[in-house]
């Protein structure tokens, strides 16, 4: 039997139709290729699943993958995936997330776990190292993620890891999200609506396992160099740990590219108010780390009687400005109930803010409301009362459930989503970053920012600093961010350690674990393995490249006023560039050629 | 004439939020930053009315400057 390092060896398979458990050995050769996490992850689902199948059908698979880096001494070494096909767009979703639960996958014995077939009655399953059972869930079905949480640590103990959906994913809203730790979550892409779709309600872990290491020396000596260049760089050092992500309010309102009111502006007058400066002062609780973390950016926060993790700087976005809302108070509750229902922060905000648009032209009238807050911009019970509407998908809000494309298509009026391929975009106006807009347009799993976070040069200056007005040199410039990316998701870390590191760095973690011996340029280029495989997926899937596009407002009507005045989007001049330097034709299609280079030409 | 000068984050330790200062019409801004007791690698994000300035670009009337030390997020 081959020793592994790094990866445990083991995914486990579950198929709830027919309760079995079976323990497969890990392929060494495919997941070295892919590395592990989102690479693995994908290519086990595009193995396994035909990607037309409906998402909440029975057939779809829901994958949770941790990297050969999660669980083990290095920096953020803690991060899981959760792979399926997407409810809400479509394509192949890769959520992420970070707390604990990756790494006590991994001490129990297992790279991953497999989720096919439906369970008859709600079940969740309860895993300590070796023994995995299937636990009668109808008592707790309907609850919200906290108290689910309380009740399962109280039956398997207080050591043990919860990754669990709330009512929105039972009842397959396509915004619901997977959480972990109450707080933590695999948000985006209604991940949790396939977990609901399956009667699956939680995944308990408890492990007491190592995972090996190849190198243990090396490991200390390349984790302390890591260490220092996290602790002296300016993001990872001082900006996070000190105001969490939030700190970005100010930073991107000063640009004037902060999206209001549903972008029909992009500068909020009352950003301070809603600032991260604001959020330390006087909400901010503690700050919280996840497995191994030196950085610290989560927040925990109270406002009256609510209190608990976050909120990140979409959150605050997306409830704030985006909505018109200058009162963080509300803000954090809005972030507390998405957290409680299992709805993703930003597809939520964004829809709200979407209704918002359609109130205000009379497409969604009063009556249709049945009493609750009216939707309107700067309305701060509205954010939160909506909230829960759409966590419980009641009346109007079960509508909103649906996501924000399709609310809008229902009214005639699709163009009023702020979304790409159905996910709705994120907090930054691509009018005035053309290279952001590069990534929203092209992310494989649609409107997306984290996937190639093209603010770190267009307006942090890091690695360099580039001019946000400008489209020379970005297409390249964003195929680099999004296959360095790639690579970080699937080695089991956290995007936001590439503030400080480098792809040297990144290689030299996953050497040092795993025994084997690859470049920063191997990891770049693995990455865009990756990315084409998702490609490949999603073009299998019918999400054709005339996708591959903004909304009409971003293309067409320019920033009203504020610094980014009179600005719009550039795609028609950048895109056909980014599809030139990805080696794609013409039309966005990966080529032969490419594909071989890569060496997954057998997807083709 | 008077600049209007917005300070975020650690940058407000000690000083307020947001400055008005007499100076004259071309400037430089790095005279302004000095001025303030701030170190220039303290600066990592320096924007003139809203866009990436330099140290050595001069102020003219009206414009507001909005300075970040090295921070972010996403």
């Amino acid at each position: 039997m081959n020793k592994y390092y790094g990866y445990q060896g083991v995914i486990l398979r579950v198929n709830l139709t027919e309760r079995t458990i079976k323990k497969e050995n890990l392929d060494l050769d495919e997941a070295l290729k892919f590395i592990g996490g989102r690479g693995l992850g994908t290519k086990i689902l595009m193995d396994e699943i035909d990607p037309n199948i409906d998402p909440l059908s029975i057939d779809n698979k829901l994958i949770f993958i941790t990297g050969p880096l999660s669980g083990t001494n290095t920096p953020t070494g803690g991060r899981y995936m959760v792979v399926t096909k997407s409810p809400l767009t479509g394509t192949v979703a890769c959520s992420n997330s970070g707390g604990y639960w990756g790494a006590e996958l991994k001490f129990a014995g297992y790279d991953g776990i497999i989720i096919e077939g439906k369970a008859e009655k709600p079940v969740y399953l309860n895993i300590v190292d070796d023994v995995v059972e299937f636990k009668d869930a109808t008592t707790i079905w309907g609850k919200l993620v906290g108290e689910t949480t309380t009740i399962l640590e109280e039956v398997h103990g207080k050591k043990s890891r919860v990754a669990t959906i709330g009512p929105a994913g039972e009842k397959l809203s396509k915004m619901s999200s997977i959480m972990n730790e109450r707080g933590r979550a695999a948000g985006r892409s209604g991940v949790g609506a396939v977990m609901g779709s399956k009667n699956l309600k939680a995944i308990v872990v408890r492990g007491t396992k190592k995972v090996n290491i190849s190198d243990s020396e090396k490991l200390k000596e390349v984790f302390s160099r890591c260490i220092t260049k996290i602790r002296e760089n300016g993001v990872t050092g001082q900006g996070l740990p000190t105001y969490g992500s939030a700190i970005l309010v100010n930073i991107i309102n000063e640009n004037g590219v902060m999206p209001t009111n549903n972008f029909q502006q992009s500068y909020f007058d009352k950003a301070e108010e809603i600032s991260g400066e604001t959020l330390s002062e006087k909400y901010l609780v503690k700050k919280e780390p996840c497995f191994r973390c030196p950085i610290a950016c989560g927040r925990y926060c109270k406002v009256d009687d609510i209190e608990g993790s976050g909120p990140e700087y979409e959150t605050v976005w997306g409830f704030g400005s985006d909505c018109g809302i200058s009162d963080l108070g509300a803000i954090i509750k809005a972030n507390y109930w998405c957290n409680e229902y299992g709805i993703d922060t930003i597809s939520v905000s964004s829809t709200i803010a979407a209704a918002m648009e359609l109130y205000q032209k009379g497409y969604i009238k009063k009556e249709d409301l049945d009493g609750s807050p009216e939707l309107t911009w700067g309305n701060s019970e509205a954010i939160i009362e909506w909230t829960k509407k759409i966590g419980e998908c009641t009346g109007l809000g079960a509508k909103m459930a649906e996501g924000s494309y399709r609310l809008c298509e229902s009214y005639g009026v699709p163009e009023l989503s702020m979304s790409v391929k159905k996910q709705e975009l994120p907090a930054y106006d691509p009018r005035g970053i053309q290279g952001i807009g590069i990534n929203y347009a092209t992310s494989n799993r649609g409107g997306c920012h984290v996937r190639g976070y093209m603010i770190s040069p267009e307006i942090l200056g890091l690695p360099q600093s580039l001019d946000r007005f400008s489209i020379e040199g970005k297409a390249e410039w964003t195929k680099i961010f999004q296959d360095f990316t790639a690579g970080i998701d699937s080695v089991g870390l956290c995007l936001f350690t590439s503030f400080a590191l480098g792809a040297d760095d990144y290689a030299d973690l996953y050497n040092a674990v795993s025994g084997i011996n690859i470049s920063g340029n191997d990891f770049i280029e693995a990455g865009e393995r990756i990315w084409n495989l998702e490609r490949l997926f999603n073009l299998k899937a019918g999400i054709d490249p005339s996708q591959d596009t903004l909304p009409k407002r971003l293309l067409e009507d320019p920033i009203a006023e504020g610094p980014s005045k009179g600005c719009v989007n550039k795609l028609s001049e950048t895109l056909p560039e980014y599809y030139k330097v990805r080696g794609w034709s013409e039309e966005g299609l990966p080529t032969e050629e490419r594909l071989e280079v890569l060496g997954i030409k057998e997807y083709m | 004439m008077k600049i209007k000068i917005k300070l975020f984050a650690t940058l407000r330790d000690n000083r307020d939020k947001i400055l008005e200062i007499e100076y004259k019409e071309g400037t430089e801004i790095r005279e302004i930053i000095k001025d303030l007791n701030i170190d220039e690698k303290d600066v990592a994000i320096l924007l003139k009315n809203g866009r990436s300035a330099k140290m050595d670009d001069v102020i003219l009337e009206g414009d507001y400057l909005s300075l970040f030390p090295p921070i972010g997020g996403g």
